[in-house]
C-alpha cells in the first residue's frame, strides 16, 4: 500500500481523538442539542478527561457549538469526542428542527416570531 | 472565566429544546458580531476551527504545522424563543477565502440577514450572491454608522442591484430593538412565502 508515511502525518492533529477523523458527523450539527444520560450507563468504559468535561457541561441540554466554545476546542474535535460518548450511551443527541424550503413549517415560524416579539 | 460553565438555561430534567438558526452575514467589519451581541441572551461565544480540519481534502494536509496557525472564527448567540425552542444566530466568517465554511453553516438555516455598510456596500455583494444562488431567503439590513442613515432605502436597493421582493431595512446593529425588528422582518418574509396563496 505504501500509505504508512501519509497516515503518520494525519495522526498528529488528532491526538485528542485517538486518530479518528471520520466519525458519524452527520449526527452532530452546530445546533444539535446534547444531554448527558442520567443515570450514566454502568457498563460503559471509563471516560477520558475530555469526555468527562463534556459530560459535566451537558448535564443540562446544550448545543454542540456552545460546547465547543466553552471547551475552547474546534467543533470538529468536539464532534469526534461526542461520537464516542454517543456510542458509549453516555449522551443523547437531539437533531435541530428540519428546515425545508418546499414545505415551510408555519407553526414554527409563528413561534419564532412570537418569541422575538417578546424581546 | 470562573463560573462560565453554566451552558444551558433549561432546568435539569427538562427535555432538550428544538433548535433553529439564522445567519448574520455581510462583509468584514460590517457589524455582524455587534448585531449578534445586541439580541443574544448570552455574551456572543466564539468557536475557532483550524483550517486543516474544516473540510479540506486529505491531500491538503501537507505542511500541516504551518496551516494550523490559520483558524476560521465564528461568533454566535442564542435567543430562547419559548420553553422548547431556541434560536441561534451565527455570524458568518467575513473573509471570502473562508467561504467553504458557509455551505455547512447555511445548511438547515431558516434564512439570513445580510448586513450592509453604505460606505462600502460592495463588501456585502458576495454574501448577497451566496444566498441568492442557493435560494436561501434573506433580508438586507443597512447598519448605519453611528446609527445614521444618509441614503434612502431605494438608493441602497439600487446600489445593491437587489431583486424585487428582498426587504431592505435601516438598522443600528448596536440597538437591541432595531436588531429584533430586522429578525422579525426576516421571519415575516418567510411566513409570507409559506402562507398558501389565497
Amino acid at each position: 500500500m505504501g500509505g504508512g508515511d501519509s497516515a503518520g502525518r494525519l495522526v498528529r492533529p488528532f491526538a485528542l481523538t485517538g486518530g479518528r477523523t471520520r466519525p458519524s458527523r452527520a449526527d452532530f450539527t452546530l445546533i444539535t442539542t446534547v444531554t448527558a444520560a442520567d443515570p450514566q450507563p454502568e457498563a460503559a468504559p471509563r471516560p477520558q478527561p475530555e469526555h468527562t468535561r463534556i459530560l459535566r457541561l451537558c448535564a443540562e441540554p446544550v448545543a454542540v457549538a456552545e460546547l465547543a466554545a466553552r471547551l475552547d476546542l474546534p467543533v470538529s474535535v468536539v464532534v469526534i469526542l461526542l461520537c464516542d460518548l454517543l456510542e458509549a450511551g453516555r449522551i443523547t443527541a437531539r437533531p435541530p428542527h428540519p428546515v425545508t424550503r418546499t414545505t415551510p413549517d408555519l407553526d414554527l415560524l409563528q413561534k419564532v416570531r412570537d418569541g422575538l416579539g417578546r424581546l | 472565566m470562573v463560573g462560565s460553565d453554566t451552558a444551558a438555561r433549561v432546568p435539569a430534567g427538562r427535555p432538550a429544546p428544538d433548535t433553529v438558526k439564522i445567519l448574520i452575514a455581510g462583509g468584514f467589519g460590517v457589524g455582524k458580531t455587534t448585531m449578534v451581541g445586541s439580541v443574544s441572551e448570552i455574551v456572543p461565544l466564539r468557536t475557532e476551527e483550524p483550517l486543516t480540519m474544516a473540510g479540506l481534502d486529505v491531500d491538503d494536509l501537507d505542511g500541516i504545522e504551518e496551516k494550523r496557525a490559520t483558524t476560521v472564527a465564528m461568533d454566535f448567540g442564542r435567543i430562547t424563543v419559548s420553553d422548547d425552542l431556541v434560536l441561534y444566530l451565527f455570524g458568518t466568517p467575513g473573509q471570502q477565502r473562508f467561504w467553504f465554511m458557509w455551505n455547512d453553516l447555511a445548511l438547515g438555516a431558516l434564512g439570513a440577514v445580510v448586513l450592509v455598510d453604505v460606505r462600502r456596500p460592495e463588501s456585502s455583494f458576495a454574501a448577497i450572491d451566496f444566498f441568492e444562488r442557493r435560494g436561501i431567503p434573506f433580508v438586507i439590513a443597512v447598519n448605519g454608522f453611528h446609527g445614521e442613515h444618509p441614503y434612502p432605502v431605494e438608493d441602497v436597493r439600487e446600489a445593491l442591484a437587489l431583486p424585487e421582493g428582498v426587504p431592505v431595512l435601516l438598522c443600528d446593529a448596536r440597538e437591541r430593538e432595531s436588531c429584533r425588528d430586522v429578525l422579525i422582518a426576516l421571519i415575516d418574509r418567510l411566513i409570507a412565502a409559506a402562507a398558501p396563496a389565497r
